[in-house]
């Protein structure tokens, strides 16, 4: 490892958990993603928020410019299975697929199980409280951080 | 002023008042103290332990009520009303394609309906065609799928367009779907002068709240006013726009902010059509509005009478109507999609049933009732008709209709209405002082308002100070209530392949010259600045899409990008 490297990965792993929060496809709902981003920066947390209509293409874009920890999709148009698929594969892909992505919307319970097996983290179903979610991205933040050793 | 009471009367009521609060409460609140320090609306706004006439007592009834069908019309716009014609029962409908929603509608004018209302999916909201990559796995999935007239055709198959009004809640797309109705109508023969309906039309509410923009701000009220001066020309039953407090109100807002910001939108759209030259008396009676109905009972029946009180107002004194239709505040409502919850979903039921009674007695013109499935996707048919037979219970078992606006004369809604009007003037003052809605918005003023108060509440219901029940209240471990509802299934792909490969045939059997003509005539009409419904009529006609029709705009209006404000 070099010097340089090294220095920057203390850096990173001093400053707070950052969190990419993302308005996946067409849908204008934004309440919740708002609200999340909110109550996240309340936490502590460095918020990115990409405001709505965001390809899979621009939303891992972000995740990698912007070095986050933790990915937040918020979809509530009902074309979740479509667009977190393609937004895993991007994922995979560009070899990113290390960044932990949960999803949270108007989603059926059967729904749950195949985004799971896609790689999605947690599900968040209307009702969940803020703290629940905080809670969990916390802790996949922290784990994403210990894998690579800057915890 | 001439108050309700007597001097005598209200002397006697407030020594009985002051006995009551300092001697009779505190005895019972050593035995019992009350469950909460502080009640309050989901306005914030405190709500006293009892009202009596001294909370209204220089109530000149006259002024602040009188009757209704007369100025204020804060009991109701018509003088008989439900006794002579009840509100329309008008479902919000549409999934897959047209086909699919065809079907919906009749099957839901069987049931009882008694007016349609249009859901576009996002790809047609937002003006794009089913083949667009941004339309991938989003078409059918939210509305039905209309890129052109013909899937417009196929939506009113077997459905007579001169007997039945139609609503649609579209809103940058809206010149190229009411070309698409006035087209299909048209060419089954109904007159102009008997096609009924709506057009959302709201541009300023989709950047606070909506969020189906596509151009900005200044470009998108032109387009909107367009839309209504040919109406009103060409179309006289139509209603060209529904100032929308829904959407703000499901964004976060409280019930005093949506009226406030839909109110200031309204006296925006009345300022930029009389800067047009048209007569208010010409226009004003053909404004439409549409309100949510929220959980909190009294509060949403206050703000309705509220909101007629403050618009006959508003358009009398502010800009002179002379005629006492441009006075009414005509409205629909539709329960509060947001109160509706994934955990325990048969009980969202319930909460419908409550919020379209407040709806009834704050006197609407037209009601949506929610499905209780919708926190998971569009409703099936069986949740679809329980909410529509939410309504006929209220209609005809309750009695609820059978005198005109019962909730007046309580001391609390008389006080929670002031109350609700009050708060609402200030912000319009504040927007006022901004120099009106377009410019407010530019600011990002109301959109600041509403997320602060949607992150209040959440907060509020993380606390548990909010009480929602099944949610933070009565929480059920087990799922197994969600399992039991049974969702609308649909096959979305094969729906999306259909749509992408009608627009396709369609695009390569129309007659080019034409199309082209027409599309280089509106683009030519709108960088000229001229009204552009006649260009977008015809080029419907000539089987334009929606996507092109919309291309052809955005190359002169260009395309709106939202600062991520949060």
């Amino acid at each position: 490892m070099s010097s340089l490297q090294s220095i920057s990965e203390e850096i990173k792993a001093k400053r707070p958990f950052k969190v990419l929060v993302a308005k996946l496809g067409i849908d204008g709902h934004d309440r919740g993603a708002k609200v999340i981003a909110r109550a996240l920066k309340d936490a502590g947390f460095e918020v990115v928020y990409t405001g709505i209509r965001q390809t899979p293409e621009q939303v891992v874009m972000s995740a990698i410019q912007e070095d986050v920890d933790v990915i937040g999709i918020s979809i509530l148009s009902g074309a979740h299975i479509h667009h977190v698929k393609k937004l895993m594969e991007k994922l995979r892909e560009i070899g990113a697929d290390d960044i932990p992505v949960v999803v949270g919307g108007t989603i059926p319970l059967v729904d749950i199980e195949p985004l799971k097996k896609m790689g999605v983290k947690e599900v968040f179903l209307p009702g969940s409280s803020l703290k629940t979610i905080v809670e969990t991205i916390r802790s996949l933040a922290r784990e994403k951080r210990i894998k690579e050793k800057l915890l | 002023m001439s108050s309700l009471f007597n001097d005598n009367s209200l002397k006697r009521i407030a020594e009985a008042y002051e006995k009551y609060e300092k001697e009779l409460v505190p005895e019972w609140l050593k035995k019992l103290p009350e469950r909460m320090e502080e009640f309050n609306t989901l306005s914030w706004i405190p709500v006293k332990r009892i009202y009596t006439p001294l909370d209204i007592k220089d109530h000149d009834y006259m002024e602040k009520l009188g009757f209704p069908g007369e100025y204020p019309f804060t009991r109701g716009i018509h003088a008989t009303m439900y006794r002579a014609r009840l509100w329309t029962m008008r479902m919000f409908s549409g999934f897959g394609g047209p086909e699919e929603t065809n079907k919906r509608l009749l099957f839901l004018i069987k049931h009882g309906e008694t007016g349609l209302s249009l859901a576009f999916d996002y790809p047609t909201l937002i003006g794009i065609d089913p083949d667009d990559p941004m339309a991938e796995g989003e078409v059918g999935i939210v509305g039905v799928s209309v890129p052109t007239i013909l899937d417009m055709d196929i939506i009113f198959r077997n459905i007579d367009m001169s007997a039945v009004t139609t609503n649609m809640t579209i809103n940058p797309p809206a010149p190229v779907l009411l070309s698409f109705y006035v087209a299909v109508a048209e060419s089954k023969g109904v007159p102009r002068y008997k096609i009924g309906g709506t057009t959302q039309n709201d541009p300023l509410k989709e950047f606070i709240a909506q969020k189906s923009y596509v151009f900005p701000p200044e470009p998108a009220v032109k387009v909107a006013m367009d839309l209504i001066e040919w109406s009103i020309k060409n179309i006289p039953k139509w209603n060209p726009i529904s100032i929308s407090g829904y959407h703000i109100r499901e964004a976060g807002s409280t019930a005093v902010q949506e009226l406030a910001f839909t109110i200031a939108d309204g006296i925006e759209y009345v300022r930029q059509l009389t800067a047009r030259g048209l007569d208010v008396d010409e226009f004003a009676p053909r404004l439409s509005f549409f309100w949510d109905s929220h959980i909190n009972f009294f509060e949403e029946i206050a703000k309705f009478r509220a909101a007629r009180r403050m618009w006959a107002k508003i358009m009398r004194d502010w800009f002179g109507a002379r005629k006492k239709r441009s006075l009414w505040m005509r409205f629909h409502t539709q329960t509060a999609g947001v109160s509706l919850m994934a955990q325990q979903p048969w009980i969202n039921i319930v909460r419908t049933a409550i919020e379209a009674l407040a709806a009834v007695l704050g006197g609407t013109q037209s009601l949506h009732t929610n499905s209780f499935d919708e926190p998971f996707r569009v409703p099936s048919e069986f949740a679809a008709k329980i909410a529509l037979r939410t309504q006929q219970i209220i209609a005809y078992e309750t009695g609820v209709v059978d005198t005109i606006d019962p909730c007046g004369g309580s001391y609390f809604v008389e006080w929670l209405t002031d109350e609700i009007e009050e708060r609402a003037w200030k912000y319009i003052d504040r927007i006022e002082r901004m120099g009106g809605m377009l410019e407010a918005v530019k600011k990002g003023f109301p959109q600041r308002e509403i997320a602060e108060a949607s992150y209040r509440f959440q907060q509020e219901v993380d606390a548990r100070k909010r009480v929602i029940v099944g949610v933070n209240m009565f929480v059920e471990e087990e799922e197994e209530d969600i399992r039991k509802v049974p969702l609308l299934e649909f096959n979305q792909e094969e729906i999306e392949e259909r749509q992408k490969q009608r627009v396709k045939r369609i695009r390569s059997e129309r007659d080019r010259a034409r199309w082209n003509t027409a599309l280089s005539n509106l683009k030519r009409a709108a960088s000229r600045g001229e009204n552009i419904m006649p260009y977008v009529l015809e080029a419907v006609k000539a089987k334009a899409t929606i996507g092109e029709i919309m291309s052809a705009l955005k190359e002169v209006y260009g395309v709106y990008v939202e600062p991520p404000i949060y």
